[in-house]
């Protein structure tokens, strides 16, 4: 019996504190990354519903924008709740992407560097989980550009604090600019295809009584999100709203 | 028929192996994929060169001991047979077929297309059993189980062990084998009493040696029991409630 190339061979033997412990295990951090999706798939609904605002003109958006920052009203301070909404999303979105990373990692050395000789024909893997690590890199991509175009400023020469809707049409008026929010969208529009069907695997929520529906469940939330997303760009292009 | 084949040949284990073309002519339509490759053996030991080795046992499926990957298709691109149970037939007269190892860090090659199992017994032996203390035979049908568990046990039960589903993970992982072993015995009261503590020294013990899953279903597609990826889920759901229970509690049924 060989032991050359085994995982046991490079994992440490020292016992770490029990959380570390836990997050160490590879089923674990599927889990963690499911429960981390579920709390980003909720913020990116709420988001995109948030942002139907703009339809209804300036005041309805900026207002909406307002309500955010002044969110449990007289109960906590301005802005605090906004605040610890931003942290837990920010640990979520941190917390997945180190265990996407790390899988990644173990499982590029689980493969090992001899691949077969015939290329691979995939029967039951689709596009969007083949490409999951890919779309990934694209939406960390888009996070930074879009907190810098939209929350920031930075990357929006016209940017005007506390009025989003002037600040989305300046934005979604540049065609370049349009165009990146499209495609950014459509690779998270992938990436959440594959992930709202697996994260029921992941938690080991299946059930043979609905697990068909998983797949429509998927493909209607990605539908819901994905178009109303992209409504807003094309809509300042075409003029639809100014 | 006449095929041309393309073999992996390595001489031993960490030795570096390449990939050799073999004429085979004359192979019957009505052989199998195991009695095409005895019949090269056969040439070849006559011409005095050393044999393609390969795992083999029963030949009738129910073993586990084949498995190779043939054209890039774990035990060969028909659905749900191991590869003693592919026959000829399915191929066409000169056809050029590629037959490669299983692939995974976790199982080198040891020699030809044998590659090392043993990872798969260590898992066994870390929990896939149910202890039994010595005693009197119990009766048959004394412990109820509802007939769509046992069925979903057996289901489970099925799995033969030929690492396909290792093969066919992009990742090399080896949840589905992992997750059939337990729930072939977490599915039945008789598995109850040593479930959280088995669900968990079975998976830690497969880290060791395999990726995780990416929840692909390839390995579903390659499995020659077609075991079912629900098996994978019902494995992740009993390792995290392993992990939280209180073992000095586990009495309470």
């Amino acid at each position: 019996m060989t032991t050359t190339g085994r995982r046991s061979d490079t994992k440490p033997a020292r016992k770490l504190p029990w959380i570390l412990e836990f997050y160490r295990s590879d089923v674990v951090k599927k889990w963690i990354m499911a429960l981390s999706g579920i709390i980003l798939l909720g913020y990116i609904a709420a988001h995109m519903l948030g942002n139907m605002k703009v339809y209804f003109g300036p005041e309805e958006i900026n207002a909406y924008g307002e309500a955010l920052r002044d969110l449990g009203g007289h109960l906590v301070p301005r802005t605090h709740l906004l605040w610890i909404m931003r942290i837990g999303l920010t640990i979520a979105f941190a917390i997945h992407i180190h265990a996407a990373y790390s899988l990644t990692r173990t499982n590029l050395q689980a493969r090992g560097r001899v691949r077969y000789d015939v290329p691979r024909e995939y029967l039951a893997a689709n596009y969007a989980s083949r490409t999951m690590r890919y779309s990934g890199v694209i939406v960390i991509l888009f996070v930074v550009f879009h907190l810098a175009d939209l929350t920031w400023g930075n990357a929006n020469p016209d940017f005007m604090r506390g009025n989003p809707y002037a600040n989305m049409i300046a934005s979604f008026e540049r065609v370049p600019v349009a165009i990146a929010y499209i495609v950014a969208n459509l690779a998270l529009g992938l990436h959440i295809l594959h992930g709202v069907w697996s994260l029921f695997q992941s938690i080991g929520a299946n059930n043979a009584v609905y697990n068909k529906w998983r797949r429509y469940l998927a493909w209607g939330f990605t539908a819901v999100i994905v178009l109303g997303n992209l409504s807003f760009p094309i809509a300042v292009q075409f003029g639809i709203i100014s | 028929m006449d095929l041309t084949l393309k073999v992996w040949r390595q001489d031993g284990p960490g030795e570096p192996g390449e990939f050799k073309e073999y004429e085979a002519k004359g192979i019957s339509a009505d052989s199998s994929f195991l009695e095409m490759l005895d019949f090269v053996n056969e040439r070849l030991v006559e011409a005095g060169e050393e044999p393609i080795e390969f795992d083999h046992d029963c030949r009738e499926g129910i073993c586990g001991t084949c498995g190779v990957m043939i054209n890039g298709h774990p035990h060969g691109d028909q659905k749900g047979t191991a590869t003693c149970q592919l026959h000829m037939r399915k191929f066409n007269d000169g056809d050029r077929i590629v037959i490669e190892p299983w692939r995974a860090t976790g199982m080198p090659v040891i020699r030809d297309l044998i590659v090392d199992r043993s990872p798969l017994d260590r898992i066994i032996e870390a929990g896939g059993y149910v202890s039994v203390n010595t005693g009197g035979t119990p009766d048959a049908n004394l412990i109820p189980i509802p007939q769509m568990a046992a069925e979903s046990s057996m289901d489970a039960a099925s799995c033969i062990g030929c690492a396909a589903c290792i093969a066919a993970c992009p990742n090399s992982a080896g949840q589905l084998f992992t997750s059939a072993k337990l729930a072939h015995l977490n599915l039945l009261p008789q598995g109850q009493p040593e479930r959280y503590e088995r669900t968990v020294a079975m998976v830690d013990k497969m880290e060791e040696f395999f990726g995780s899953c990416t929840n692909h279903a390839e390995c579903e597609e390659a499995c020659p029991k077609s075991i079912s990826i629900d098996n994978i889920a019902f494995m992740n759901r009993d390792y995290i409630a392993g992990k939280f229970k209180d073992r000095r509690k586990a009495g309470q049924s």
